[in-house]
């Protein structure tokens, strides 16, 4: 049985084919419905509006009906039950399941107990497989894997995206430039690793140093919660603000990438640029998702 | 060293055992760990006899001895003690003889031996499931979160 759990268990080849998989769902314009009849649990543990809606939009372009399972008060799952019951039971009720939980590992444990497949959809502070699976379709839409420059803005030390998409980039020919305020540079654990897979990882102190040797900028939230006060977060939130101007000389095929939402990372002025492609972003979740859906039960 | 201050110890502890085994060469200071590791406590049933700081015959360095009555630990059981004590080596007594004698190795997979120190990690949940590691160069990835133990490990054995 296939699940697709964490990122890390793709090898290159795999994430290649599932590139293609999805591009292929993507070109043909109108879907073909190979999961009529499938039928597939949404559990989430957390809320995460958009993630279920693009599982549960991808699963009914594809003929595949969805149950969904987001309020958890009042539930068996409220009374204590745990995740791995409540895996061992819906898994009998369906031909897949997508889980979003707030612990991490949950996915991993779910799919020890699960007798059907499960599609990881964010655990805490974890994976998020398909949302990195989306980010590189969409840097792949615009330039091939390899010999490029991607950097990384924001919250590098607890930002999951971060973590999963350069871990997957360091398939691919990639060098990484990091760009993160004090005390939210990417965990040297994590750079140790990367660079141990051969990846060649450029620290930058400001947008502005960095973005003009890049061909990717992917832009992640700079939290609130992170900073001590009020005023050292917005002076921090304010320098890692990207404008039309901080793109003033750029590398022509630049791409600006984020996971959305935003919470003032990139001016609203930047969105009718040629460089700005995180609507498309959100948009190439569909046939990623679908794509995973399909790998899954197909 | 004088012969006076081996004496004494010799008598205490180095009486051999009928059956069972010897863990020698343990780190000094480590054998109470070591127990811990292996799942002995006061409320098992094995005899057990216990030396810590003794001087090796081999260096100056001081060592701990664990000695563990009729009962044969596993290889697995015992390559859990590699994590604290590398140099540590295995004595299988079946009749006063030693049958076999091995060093230990760190283990590739940790099952139920540490605990995960991420806080938000699953298996910190009341979950039905045991802790699992991967041993990769000498730091412990949890299976489950991907969290990374690089230091006193110890600290973290369940
Ligand atoms: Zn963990």
């Amino acid at each position: 049985m296939h699940h697709i759990i964490s990122i890390k268990d793709f090898g290159r080849d795999e994430i290649d084919a599932l590139l293609k998989k999805a591009h292929n769902i993507q070109s043909m314009g109108s879907y073909k419905r190979t999961l009529t009849g499938k039928l597939v649990a949404l559990l989430f543990f957390e809320p995460s509006t958009r993630t279920r809606m693009s599982f549960a939009s991808a699963l009914s372009r594809l003929g595949g009906d969805a149950i969904t399972v987001d309020s958890i008060e009042g539930s068996s799952i409220s009374k204590g039950e745990t995740l791995a019951d409540t895996v061992r039971v819906v898994s009998s009720y369906v031909d897949a399941i997508v889980l979003r939980h707030p612990k991490e590992g949950a996915a991993r444990l779910a799919s020890e107990f699960s007798s059907v497949p499960v599609i990881n959809a964010g655990d805490g502070a974890g994976q998020h497989p398909s949302q990195t699976l989306l980010d590189l379709y969409t840097i792949k839409e615009n330039m091939p894997l390899d010999n490029i420059d991607v950097g990384l803005l924001g919250d590098l030390r607890y930002g999951r995206t971060a973590h999963s998409l350069s871990y997957a980039l360091s398939n691919y020919d990639v060098r990484l430039h990091t760009i993160a305020p004090k005390g939210l540079e990417i965990p040297q654990w994590l750079s140790k690793e990367l660079s141990e897979r051969g990846m060649k990882i450029i620290e930058h102190h400001s947008v502005e140093d960095a973005i003009k040797d890049l061909d990717v900028l992917y832009a992640t939230r700079i939290q609130r919660e992170r900073f001590p006060d009020s005023a050292s977060y917005s002076r921090i939130a304010h320098s890692y603000r990207i404008t039309p101007k901080t793109l003033d000389g750029v590398r022509e095929n630049l791409i600006l990438l984020h996971p959305l939402p935003r919470a003032g990372e990139i001016d609203p002025r930047v969105d009718s640029l040629p460089y700005a492609k995180y609507f498309r972003q959100a948009e190439n979740g569909i046939p990623v998702r679908m794509a995973m859906l399909e790998e899954v039960m197909l | 060293m004088t012969k006076n201050e081996q004496k004494p110890e010799k008598g205490l502890l180095i009486s051999p055992i009928e059956n069972g085994t010897v863990i020698d060469h343990i780190n000094a200071g480590e054998a109470l760990k070591v127990l811990r590791i292996l799942g002995v406590t006061g409320f098992t049933k094995e005899a057990l006899s216990i030396a810590t700081n003794v001087r090796s015959n081999l260096s100056l360095k001081k060592k701990d001895i664990v000695k563990i009555s009729d009962r044969e630990l596993s290889k697995e059981e015992v390559n859990r003690i590699a994590l604290i004590s590398p140099n540590a080596t295995i004595n299988i007594i079946r009749d006063y003889k030693v049958v076999e004698k091995v060093g230990v190795e760190v283990p590739k997979v940790l099952v139920g031996v540490v605990k995960c120190p991420n806080p938000g990690c699953i298996t910190n949940s009341d979950e039905p499931i045991e802790t699992k590691f991967e041993v990769v160069n000498g730091t412990l990835h949890c299976v489950y979160c991907d969290n990374i133990i690089t230091s006193d490990i110890a600290d973290y054995i369940i």
